[in-house]
């Protein structure tokens, strides 16, 4: 029942907040300030997870493809389509929600138990969409930019790592990147920045926008937001991937 | 003027405002005291919109703001500036930023007419040099004055002012004391002061509403409370004298 009661304010929740900003000037200049917080600030926590993954995977599926039957450009295409598929837009969105979720929790639940979000409604302004309504876009456009750079990264990451321990030349990583390569999988992989970008910028909003108390519950808040953003996103990610590879 | 009429709210089974009605007059510093936890913060909420009564009706000059409309509600908020206890300021804008806000968000005004505009309100409160500086960078005084700029910045009708000398110490609690009837004086404001410090309501109270344990117990001028007989009143004007 509480899982339900709660959904229904999630939504109540959103339905304030994509509602017409006050002043689209102010919104814009948020707009900018939010991604370079969201995008530019998460920029090098992404660059270094996504070249070690890639790194990762490519030694552990060439200790496994040791036979000397399967050619070895196949550590290539197989590095390339689980970094695609999953590590770059599963592993980022929860890199993501510790980051950037934990961060937006705690801003707008600082602000609610300072009165801050209580001067916002005085005002007559409309507090869940001054709050959140620039967080979101901006996250959902910043993360799916994250998420390509991720991709690319991790298969840089991968051919590095692959040629370091000789595993596996560049030029055979090279062309198992190159074979058999489907844009949907990238289109994919794009849906579920998307929707991840979504879950982690609205839900973590919704969990700092329901703070009450004092800097306990900011905490508490806070630490919500991370583990309701990362169930959420290990749950669309199967949804997704359920309707988008077997159809 | 702010008229309140059989306000009545309950949280759970816990009655908050028990019928309370008062009067808050226009060009005067309204007081509502009482002890902690007695229903005032709830009616100053009440007050603003924040909370909304079960019963009753709170009229703005003749606006019923419990009746009107999202769109009107606003217009009437419009008209509304508050100093919070704790200034709520915010965290991520500097002195002359968080004064320019209202301006910025309700106004059509020119960046050089928003900057007029705050650096009057800044020295109408006695700050200057302080605009560049965030509010974690300056004292619980200063926050005060600023919250006080914040407030009058669109030349409210009603200013609420929510425990006002909490955490200052006696020289600069007088000093916003002052400040607050100077301005509700100088603008014809419809000030409403929420405190439990008489040595504000002797500095610049007019019109008193004693509430106690969620009721209305007594209202009426300063001049009137020695000789009100209320038995509460008086055991909690003792309890403040030193």
């Amino acid at each position: 029942m509480r899982f339900f009661q709660h959904f229904g304010e999630y939504l109540l929740f959103l339905k304030a907040v994509f509602t017409k900003p006050e002043k689209g000037k102010i919104f814009v200049k948020q707009i900018f300030t939010e991604s370079n917080n969201i995008g530019v600030g998460s920029f090098a926590i992404i660059s270094l997870i996504s070249t070690f993954i890639g790194a990762v995977s490519t030694i552990q599926i060439g200790y496994q493809l040791v036979s000397g039957i399967l050619p070895d450009y196949l550590i290539g295409r197989i590095v390339r389509d689980s970094n695609i598929l999953e590590f770059a837009p599963t592993v980022t969105a929860l890199v993501l929600a510790g980051k950037v979720g934990s961060n937006i929790a705690s801003e707008i639940g600082t602000m609610k138990v300072t009165e801050q979000v209580d001067a916002l409604e005085i005002m007559g302004i409309n507090a869940a969409n001054y709050t959140s309504l620039a967080k979101i876009v901006s996250g959902v456009i910043t993360i799916p930019m994250l998420v390509l750079y991720a991709m690319m990264l991790s298969l840089i990451g991968g051919a590095i790592s692959g040629w370091a321990s000789g595993i596996i030349s560049v030029e055979s990583f090279v062309k198992g990147l190159r074979t058999d390569f489907m844009g949907y999988n990238v289109v994919f992989a794009m849906t579920k920045a998307y929707t991840f970008s979504f879950l982690i910028t609205s839900v973590s909003a919704f969990q700092g926008f329901r703070t009450e108390g004092g800097a306990l519950e900011v905490g508490e808040s806070s630490t919500k937001a991370v583990v309701y953003s990362c169930m959420s996103i290990i749950f669309f990610d199967y949804i997704i991937s359920q309707l988008m590879l077997f159809k | 003027m702010i008229v309140i009429e059989n306000v009545n709210k309950t949280f759970g089974t816990k009655h908050v405002l028990k019928d309370i009605s008062a009067n808050l007059y226009k060009g005067k510093c309204n007081f509502i005291i009482g002890a902690s936890g007695g229903g005032k913060s709830v009616l100053m909420k009440c007050m603003v919109g924040l909370v909304t009564p079960e019963t009753g009706s709170i009229t703005f000059d003749g606006r019923d703001f419990l009746k009107l409309n999202y769109k009107e509600k606003i217009n009437v908020r419009k008209d509304i500036g508050m100093l919070f206890q704790n200034t709520a300021l915010f965290d991520s804008l500097n002195v002359e930023e968080n004064v320019a806000f209202p301006l910025r968000m309700f106004t059509d005004f020119t960046e050089e007419q928003i900057m007029d505009r705050v650096n009057f309100c800044l020295g109408r409160v006695n700050l200057v040099n302080l605009n560049k500086l965030f509010p974690s960078n300056i004292s619980g005084g200063q926050k005060k004055r600023v919250g006080i700029a914040r407030a009058i910045a669109l030349n409210p009708k009603y200013l609420f002012c929510d425990e006002p000398n909490s955490g200052l110490d006696p020289l600069t609690s007088r000093v916003i004391d002052e400040l607050i009837k100077d301005i509700t004086k100088e603008y014809n404001i419809t000030t409403v002061i929420n405190t439990h410090d008489m040595k504000s309501l002797f500095v610049m109270g007019e019109n008193i509403v004693f509430i106690h344990q969620g009721a209305k117990w007594w209202e009426g001028e300063k001049a009137g409370i020695r000789s009100s007989g209320n038995k509460e009143l008086l055991a909690f004007m003792e309890a403040s004298e030193f």
